[in-house]
């Protein structure tokens, strides 16, 4: 800090900043634009979340509505779905993290060995498909599986073994393993591609003198793949952890149909906050909804990261 | 980079084979449902092999159903507009942060940084857009929340610039009293062009497939949808049929709805293009997701 001030105390480098600032002044006011943007999109809405603690009116708008405390929140919490949504979110998250990564690093290991550069190119554009279509689209997929009448789950797989047609859009039980497998579905191939890519880079002498050392090919994946992994995988967690409240609305709301049999398993934050904002027009619930979601989510990336960065600062995301 | 024996390296194949067949076949199963017949349908239910072809859905969709063309030319035009847009404002913010000795480059980072960690999330910026800014129910609305500026995209950029752009060409051409703007234009704008294409590519397959403006933005003016919005609406009425008992006015209204087939065409052609196209952007594509994922 003393260093910097020093400098700034120097009258020759402050004209340099000066003749720099004039310099640079049209790239400045091209990026304005862009700058007003982030302030209207990213940044007034920051400041929007003090409505979780206002009875907003439309008519009123954010900054005259009048303060009601911590009434949303109770307002909130009494409704059984507050603790479902945050059980839900929490939860599924949790399981797509785990079971996501986990997943991600198999294929991306499984691809790094295959020798046909052809094969190794094909695998590839092939597991990145799910990933370029729309929610809307997967909800499709889905349906034309486990469409009641029509699905080919119960027409192709079910009636020839005998076993009696499953209604899957009425049936809560069954979506935690169904949105489970959708989402791996749709995302390993992005997060494999992401491990694959730093796999490549290793250096390829480590797994040469492994082998001159007799190691085998689990021996190899777990003593040198996965320890070169973990500061990718660190940071992929954290960036994962951060959103740990937020929920791909369209996976839990375009997948199971919005189907109200569904919602005991199906509601998370999003879809509870676009229910009570859109359909039920109950903006204070919505606000303090998506105030903790906010809010926790953010708390807890400062929180991993500085754990992180104490345990080991290399691997810290800031 | 395991060294290994035959063995693994077959059982890597099988295994990847077998996934990336997991990955194609549900978009085969929902093609050939749209081009099997409404009777067989009925009766087997959607199959990978059509037992009876027949291009009925598609004949009704481009004949009947004008609602169609409509949502696709409105998914053509905003996905022109907001890619072009987005594309423009992520150079100029990229090229800016590019600058390695810009005065208040910290500040302005860390600014754009901040939006990858917190957000206000959903309901302030519905408030923002709809109350304060009046996007709602119009083309603006498909267009401006959300997906115009991005800060993964910028970082991309960003990094770009700063790594493939050679200082020293940038140095040569400020000896010849090359302006910045012109030394965005004439040198790093065309030695970026992979990069400016992967940033294109995010952007256009976002407005192609974004669905969530539209539910919360276009209430009154459906005349809007794009082919996203109709997709949903219309999964969304079957269900609600389904839920509700036939009464006289609701079976009336069932007949005007698409059946099975029609869905299932609808379905197909809002992924065709991307699907057609995939193949010549599939390079760009990985390097995008390969640069943001070490980097980012």
């Amino acid at each position: 800090m003393q260093k910097t001030k020093n400098v700034q105390k120097n009258p020759r480098t402050r004209k340099q900043t000066v003749k720099r600032l004039r310099k640079y002044m049209p790239l400045y006011l091209m990026s304005i634009p862009g700058f007003i943007y982030l302030i209207i999109n990213n940044y007034l809405p920051m400041g929007g979340l003090i409505l979780a603690f206002k009875k907003y009116s439309f008519a009123k708008g954010i900054i005259d509505s009048p303060w009601n405390g911590f009434q949303n929140f109770t307002f909130l919490f009494g409704s059984k779905w507050a603790k479902i949504m945050f059980r839900n979110t929490i939860c599924y998250n949790i399981v797509f993290l785990l079971l996501g990564t986990i997943f991600a690093i198999f294929v991306a290991i499984l691809l790094s060995v295959i020798g046909n550069k052809f094969a190794k190119q094909t695998y590839q554009t092939l597991i990145l498909i799910p990933h370029l279509v729309s929610t809307v689209l997967i909800g499709y997929l889905v349906f034309a599986f486990l469409s009641e009448k029509n699905g080919f789950i119960n027409n192709g797989i079910l009636a020839p073994l005998g076993i009696k047609p499953v209604s899957w859009y009425i049936e809560a039980g069954y979506w935690p393993v169904i949105l489970t497998i959708v989402q791996l579905w749709r995302s390993f191939g992005f997060q494999s591609i992401v491990y694959f890519a730093t796999i490549i880079g290793f250096d390829k002498a480590y797994y040469e003198a492994a082998v001159m050392d007799g190691a085998s090919v689990w021996q190899q994946i777990s003593r040198i793949t996965l320890p070169l992994l973990k500061p990718t995988i660190i940071i992929l967690t954290i960036m994962a952890l951060g959103r740990m409240f937020a929920s791909d609305f369209g996976l839990f709301y375009q997948v199971p149909q919005n189907s109200g049999m569904l919602y005991s398993t199906t509601t998370t934050i999003d879809t509870f906050v676009y229910r009570t904002l859109m359909l039920d027009h109950d903006v204070g619930r919505s606000l303090a909804a998506g105030f903790l979601q906010s809010i926790l989510g953010f708390i807890v990336v400062m929180i991993t990261n500085a754990i992180v960065r104490k345990v080991d600062n290399e691997s810290a995301l800031f | 980079m395991v060294c290994t024996k035959k063995g693994f390296r077959i059982f890597a194949n099988v295994v990847m084979i077998v996934l990336a067949l997991c990955c194609v076949l549900p978009f085969i199963l929902l093609i050939s449902s749209s081009v099997t017949d409404e009777a067989t349908l009925m009766k087997n239910g959607y199959a990978f092999i059509p037992e009876v072809l027949n291009f009925k859905a598609y004949q009704y969709l481009f004949q009947s159903f004008g609602g169609i063309v409509r949502a696709y030319g409105m998914t053509v035009i905003v996905t022109m507009i907001g890619t072009t847009i987005n594309v423009c404002l992520t150079l100029s913010m990229g090229y800016l942060l590019s600058k390695q000795d810009l005065p208040g480059r910290g500040f302005i980072s860390f600014f754009l940084f901040f939006t990858m960690l917190f957000s206000g999330g959903m309901v302030p910026s519905y408030i923002i857009w709809s109350q304060y800014m009046h996007v709602g129910d119009s083309i603006f609305a498909l267009i401006c929340p959300n997906l115009m500026l991005g800060a993964y995209n910028v970082i991309l950029m960003r990094t770009y610039f700063t790594t493939n752009v050679p200082q020293e060409i940038l140095e040569a051409a400020e000896m010849d009293s090359c302006s910045e703007i012109g030394k965005l234009f004439h040198i790093s704008i065309p030695l970026s062009k992979p990069m400016i294409s992967t940033v294109a590519l995010f952007s256009a397959l976002a407005y192609w497939n974004d669905w969530i403006n539209g539910i919360y933005y276009l209430t009154r003016r459906k005349d809007l949808y794009t082919i996203q919005n109709v997709l949903n609406s219309m999964m969304n009425n079957v269900q609600f049929l389904k839920d509700n008992t036939l009464d006289a006015a609701s079976a009336q209204m069932m007949s005007q709805i698409p059946t099975q087939g029609v869905r299932m065409a609808i379905a197909v052609i809002s992924v065709v293009p991307i699907l057609m196209i995939y193949p010549f952007f599939q390079k760009a594509f990985i390097k995008g997701i390969v640069i943001g994922g070490v980097k980012g």
